[in-house]
């Protein structure tokens, strides 16, 4: 049994010990917006937070956040609104297909909350971690520069 | 993917560690970070029967000054030997290169211990460990013992590390006030190194041109007879094997030793390296 | 004031920034409740026989529901073609990676679990590697036949072709195959239901050629499937259609009497999904020294891997071999080989991105032979805008182009000559790091496959508005844009706007997404549905305001209909036109004047080039593209990004690489180098806007063209970076090692 505060919400569920937290977030609570889309640990789709912090959450056993707090995309934001890093991603036209804007955009908060003034360049290298096929990126790191409230072109 | 199905084990000390390794000896892996250990084990190239996680052994995440020493706990992420003030003033080798591991998810999650124990030659903090001349302090059933880092690699993922013991703590003679260069040469920079150099003072240690981390000794002896640093440099590929692939043949590798050996070592003297990185 | 041309964000985010988009693997659909999941057993060899295959100890795996070979399958393929594709392989593989077995469970946890047990007895066959190789070798992957070669097409060439020339260069280039690794894999769900139909949730970028496909292969009658795309994670011309495997998901569906969900794995998607290019060209040309071409000659090899899936990429590739450029004379020629290893498709671009770069690399290497700018070796070639349309040699038919005044754009906007000058100064001073300006001129072809699409356009009661489009947008943003669309012309806001498309059921006629053909062809196709849908809306209008339907006209500020010069005199509503309708307001059209545009641009790449080391960093990425009016400027730049990437990538980083004994060696994401965030500028774009007159919209494609431009742009810069010492070529993926060795065998040569 792992007990895994999940968007602010207590969870308790009885799982294999391989579950991955990927799949514990999509499959047991059936939270789908976490996407995967590799199996290497490279492409970063499956970004949550644990504990505030961004994690590959196909690289986490369920075990491994028993006791611990996630937030996915679906608890980004709050009271009905958006989070900054939502709205801008919106505003900045920073997704297309959408498969790795859940990813991206946690790992953004986290950039954030590490480095809440960025330069581009910054936001580049933070991001290595997470891959877009759709965007070249160019509007993902005028997201997170508006999500900054700092000017978005550099 | 998915690993093959295993036991999970959490250890919330060391002594309870040990216990479960004794108790499962071969079938078990420690689990740290798991940033080495699971990408493997989903792949199914490892496919332990029992995982003994370390998360909850508290008292390994840390890092102190003692003397002119740092002490670093084996469970010290990345991430936070990256952001650490002891380690920016003592030995910034160490942090830097700490930096230069994977991307940000991955420095939240993996460990020094992890990383060393894992003995990826290819790996950026073993080397700069190696630089750094420091020792690894290993605990087992009958106590601790200290190993000097020249002596725990014995090959590619193979260390000197025994089947009942756990590396609990990493010490790193403090290098303020002395230079220090690191340089990984990378086609994307989320890559491993294809080869690394870290130097400090007059410490040379590469990335990826051996089956371990490896000192560039013809390098250091060059330098302490007094050989300009492009002279020295060119001592870099001396008792090397690096791998050769398709996109990073062996002698390319040697060629990039002796050039990235040259710009680390410009900027121990406290110079720009020229060049890309 | 329209909203036509102004920067509007997109109506598709809401969904996919809060609870994300729902994909194939998202699906929480009542008939998959208790659906099996489902994995494909593949090869791990590149060429074998199949002496056998044990499924015992994987059926009794926990779990497993079933486990199928093709000795289960009992629906078959017309296989008069002795290079047909099975569906499972049976007697013989041909690439890593070819499925031989399918695998069902109960749970996602237990796959790869039975998987492993599937125990297949292979007796290994010499590998197929290259295009010398599949020629050369005694090998054949196909009996029955007597060649590894599949097509060819083109030629011969003349044997006086360059006679009389000042200057003739030639040159072996390889384009290399690379994966389209579209963020979400492949993946398909398919449940039968209770009234013998098949639904099958597809990601892919056309249902309606997946529903064909799939009741095909089945032997049913279309009209018992019905396809539905749920959101769709990127396909780059990888996932056009159906996948074979959704066709034996459906056929296992059946067997076993529920649903079935698919969705493979990264390492899997990269050996079983299409790769793209996959071509080896010799280009050569001639002509004066003052810079005129008089002949180009392009021959391609085209490895086709092991099935010829997509024969039209090499023939695409010939028919734009000669670019912007007004050659007088023009020779192509393709040869398509069979090797063992994965199947080559459609890939952002597909044949245009391979064109392009065989005549801008000749381009440059004929500049560099005559000594003169690369950029006005180009400008001396160019078709006028004058000479349009134009026919060229290879028989394509452009609409409209303005390629010097493109040109002219991107080298103000880059600075070229202070990027010239600051190019000597680093050699003059010895600079370690070289600049290299790279400069590509393209044409594309887009809507190339020259059928219509469908759009139907219904105005219901309360006032709003259903659209239906067969076009089949992932990320592009179409929606957006098509809503756009037809608030323009029907004065009503977007937000009472609904776009229907990717379900069968709801659209049973389509083509869909490839070719950069959506807004074109899917566009023109909604926007002739609102203009049938307006004129039937007039009369009915003039019926409630008493007059003449000459005399009435919509008020797009309102979306209110009134007699002309008589605002005041009051007007009816889109509501009360479409409540007296009868039948109702609707209007479902095949837009079949479905004719090829040729959209265009110029792109400069700054590069830095490390001498020592090889290592290539892009500086700066300038794009001017052409793609006529453009409706959305948010989307339409967010198109020319993706592009830019994509061809940055192809030029610097990616390539599918195989051992000589048919072993993929970069087949996972560790491996294969998927450009990121890091190795990427900002990107500066620079606007164009030449119209089309080949349909409604006056719009071309835009969906590939920066990718088609940027590829040869990053290459050249690597080349130009280094011309100083000697080097004049330099093959993609420009690897540092590669460069660090062009630039090694230059200095041998001198």
């Amino acid at each position: 049994m792992v007990h895994i505060e999940v968007n602010g919400r207590a969870t308790a569920e009885e799982v294999e010990d391989r579950t991955l937290l990927v799949h514990y977030v999509r499959d047991v609570l059936g939270l789908t917006g976490t996407n995967v889309g590799c199996d290497t640990t490279s492409c970063g789709a499956c970004t949550v937070l644990l504990d505030g912090e961004s994690v590959k959450s196909c690289t986490v056993l369920a075990a491994q956040a028993d006791g611990h707090a996630v937030t996915t995309v679906e608890g980004l934001g709050a009271n009905g609104e958006l989070h900054p890093v939502q709205r801008a991603f919106r505003e900045q036209h920073g997704l297309q297909c959408g498969f790795c804007t859940p990813g991206m955009m946690m790992a953004s908060v986290s950039l954030l909350n590490e480095n809440p003034k960025p330069s581009r360049d910054e936001v580049r290298v933070a991001l290595e971690g997470n891959l877009c096929r759709c965007t070249g990126y160019h509007n993902i790191v005028s997201a997170v520069m508006d999500a900054s409230k700092q000017e978005v072109e550099g | 993917m998915i690993p093959a199905a295993f036991t999970y084990r959490r250890a919330s000390t060391v002594d309870e560690a040990l216990a479960l390794l004794a108790e499962h000896g071969d079938d078990a892996k420690v689990l740290a970070g798991g940033h080495s250990l699971l990408p493997l084990m989903k792949l199914r190239f490892a496919a332990p029967e029992v995982l003994i996680d370390m998360a909850g052994v508290a008292d390994l995440r840390y890092v102190r000054l003692d003397g002119d020493r740092v002490r670093i706990g084996a469970l010290t992420r990345y991430h936070d030997l990256q952001h650490d003030g002891i380690l920016l003033e003592h030995a910034r080798l160490v942090a830097h290169a700490a930096g230069e591991v994977g991307d940000p998810q991955v420095r939240h999650r993996g460990t020094i211990g992890g990383s060393v124990a894992h003995a990826d030659p290819a790996a950026d903090v073993p080397a700069a460990l190696l630089a750094s001349d420091a020792t690894l302090v290993i605990t087992g059933p009958q106590g601790t013992r200290e190993v000097p880092i020249t002596e725990f690699f014995l090959g590619p993922f193979t260390t000197s590390l025994g089947a009942d013991e756990l590396l609990t703590e990493i010490v790193v003679p403090s290098h303020a006030g002395q230079g220090w260069g690191f340089e990984k040469f990378t086609r994307r920079a989320i890559d491993w190194a294809i080869v690394g150099v870290a130097a400090v003072g007059g410490s040379v240690a590469l990335i990826n041109m051996a089956g371990t981390p490896l000192r560039a000794r013809a390098v250091e002896a060059a330098l302490a007879d007094g050989a300009s640093i492009e002279d020295a440099a060119a001592h870099a590929a001396e008792g090397t094997s690096p791998v050769d692939e398709a996109h990073a043949g062996a002698d390319y590798r040697k060629h990039l030793a002796g050039v990235l050996t040259a710009r680390a070592l410009e900027q121990v003297a406290g110079r720009p390296p020229a060049g890309l990185t | 004031m329209s909203v036509m041309g102004t920067r509007v964000v997109r109506i598709e985010d809401q969904k996919l920034i809060t609870s994300g988009g729902v994909y194939v693997d998202d699906l929480r659909e009542p008939l998959l409740n208790g659906a099996a999941h489902a994995a494909f057993v593949r090869s791990p060899l590149a060429h074998a026989r199949i002496l056998g295959i044990d499924t015992a100890a994987a059926r009794e795996a926990p779990g497993v529901v079933g486990v199928f070979t093709a000795a289960d399958l009992d629906i078959t393929k017309a296989d008069d073609d002795p290079r047909t594709e099975p569906w499972l392989a049976g007697d013989k593989v041909r690439y890593v990676g070819e499925p031989v077995a399918l695998v069902l469970t109960e749970h996602r946890y237990q796959l790869a679990d039975a998987a492993e047990l599937v125990d297949v007895d292979y007796d290994p066959l010499p590998a197929v590697i290259g295009f010398d190789d599949a020629v050369n070798g005694d090998t054949l992957l196909f009996d029955g036949t007597d060649s590894n070669v599949a097509q060819r097409h083109g030629g011969p060439f003349g044997d006086a072709t360059f006679d009389g020339c000042e200057a003739v260069v030639t040159h072996t280039i390889v384009n290399q195959r690379v994966a389209p690794a579209p963020l979400e894999t492949r993946g398909a769900s398919c449940a039968w239901g209770e009234d013998g139909r098949l639904t099958a949730w597809l990601s892919t970028q056309n249902a309606q050629i997946g529903r064909g496909a799939i009741a095909a292969g089945l032997g049913v009658d279309p009209a018992l499937v019905r396809v539905v795309t749920p959101d769709v994670g990127g396909g780059f011309g990888a996932k056009i259609g159906s996948p074979d495997e959704a066709i034996v998901l459906g056929w296992a569906a059946k067997r076993i009497g529920r649903g079935v969900r698919w969705t493979e794995t990264r390492s899997e998607n990269l050996t079983s999904m299409t790769h793209g290019r996959a071509q080896r060209q010799v280009v050569t040309i001639g002509g004066r020294r003052d810079g005129t071409v008089e002949a180009f000659r392009l021959y391609v090899e085209q490895d086709m891997g092991a099935y010829p899936r997509a024969p039209f990429l090499p023939t695409l590739t010939e028919l734009m071999a000669s670019g912007v450029y007004h050659f007088p004379v023009v020779e192509t020629e393709s040869v398509a080989v069979c090797t063992t290893t994965t199947p080559i498709g459609a890939y952002r671009g597909a044949g245009r991105p391979e064109a392009t770069a065989a005549v801008e690399r000749a381009m440059d290497l004929f500049a560099a032979e005559i000594g003169m700018d690369p950029a006005e070796v180009r400008r001396v070639n160019f078709i006028r805008p004058e000479e349009f349309p134009f026919t060229t040699a290879s028989g394509a038919n452009y609409d409209t182009g303005e390629y010097a005044a493109v040109l002219d754009k991107v080298l103000a906007a880059a600075g070229y000559p202070e990027l010239r000058a600051e190019q000597v100064k680093r050699r003059e001073s010895g600079d370690v790091v070289a600049l290299g300006i790279g400069v590509s001129v393209y044409v594309e072809i887009t809507g190339g496959d020259a059928s219509g699409e469908s759009g139907r356009v219904d105005i219901n009661p309360d006032g709003t508005v259903t659209a239906y489009t067969g076009s089949s947008p992932h990320g592009q943003g179409l929606a957006t844009t098509l809503v756009m669309l037809l608030s323009d012309r029907l004065g009503i806001p977007m937000d009472r706007i609904t776009l229907r498309f990717g379900d069968t059921d709801e659209v049973p006629k389509a083509v869909g997404t490839f070719g950069s053909r959506s807004l074109q062809l899917g566009g023109s196709a909604v926007a002739q549905a609102a203009d049938k849908v307006i004129e039937r809306a007039r009369e009915l209008a003039a019926d409630l305001l008493e007059a003449s339907p000459d005399d009435i006209e919509l008020n797009l500020a309102d979306g209110g209909w009134q007699v002309r010069g008589a605002a005041g005199a009051g007007t009816v509503s889109w509501s009360s036109v479409a409540e007296r309708a009868d039948p109702p307001l609707s209007e479902d059209v095949w837009f079949a004047d479905g004719k090829p545009t040729f959209p265009f641009g110029a792109h400069i790449a700054v590069v830095e080039v490390d001498t020592a080391t090889g290592k290539v960093r892009v500086r700066r990425m300038v794009a001017v593209d052409d793609a006529g009016p453009v409706l959305n400027p948010l989307t339409f730049r967010g198109q020319r990004h993706g592009g830019l990437a994509q061809g940055v990538a192809q030029a610097l980083l990616e390539i599918m690489d195989y051992d000589e004994d048919g072993n993929p060696v970069t087949a996972t994401l560790a491996d294969y180098s998927f450009i990121t965030a890091a190795e990427l500028p900002d990107f500066e774009l620079v606007d164009s806007e030449t119209p089309t007159t080949r349909n409604l919209l006056g719009v071309k494609g835009i969906g590939e063209a920066a990718t088609i431009g940027s590829t040869p742009a990053v290459q050249s810069a690597v080349v130009d970076a280094l011309a100083h010492l000697g080097v004049r070529h330099v093959d993609m993926p420009a690897t540092p090692q590669r460069v660090w060795q062009a630039i090694n065998d230059a200095k041998e040569a001198v």
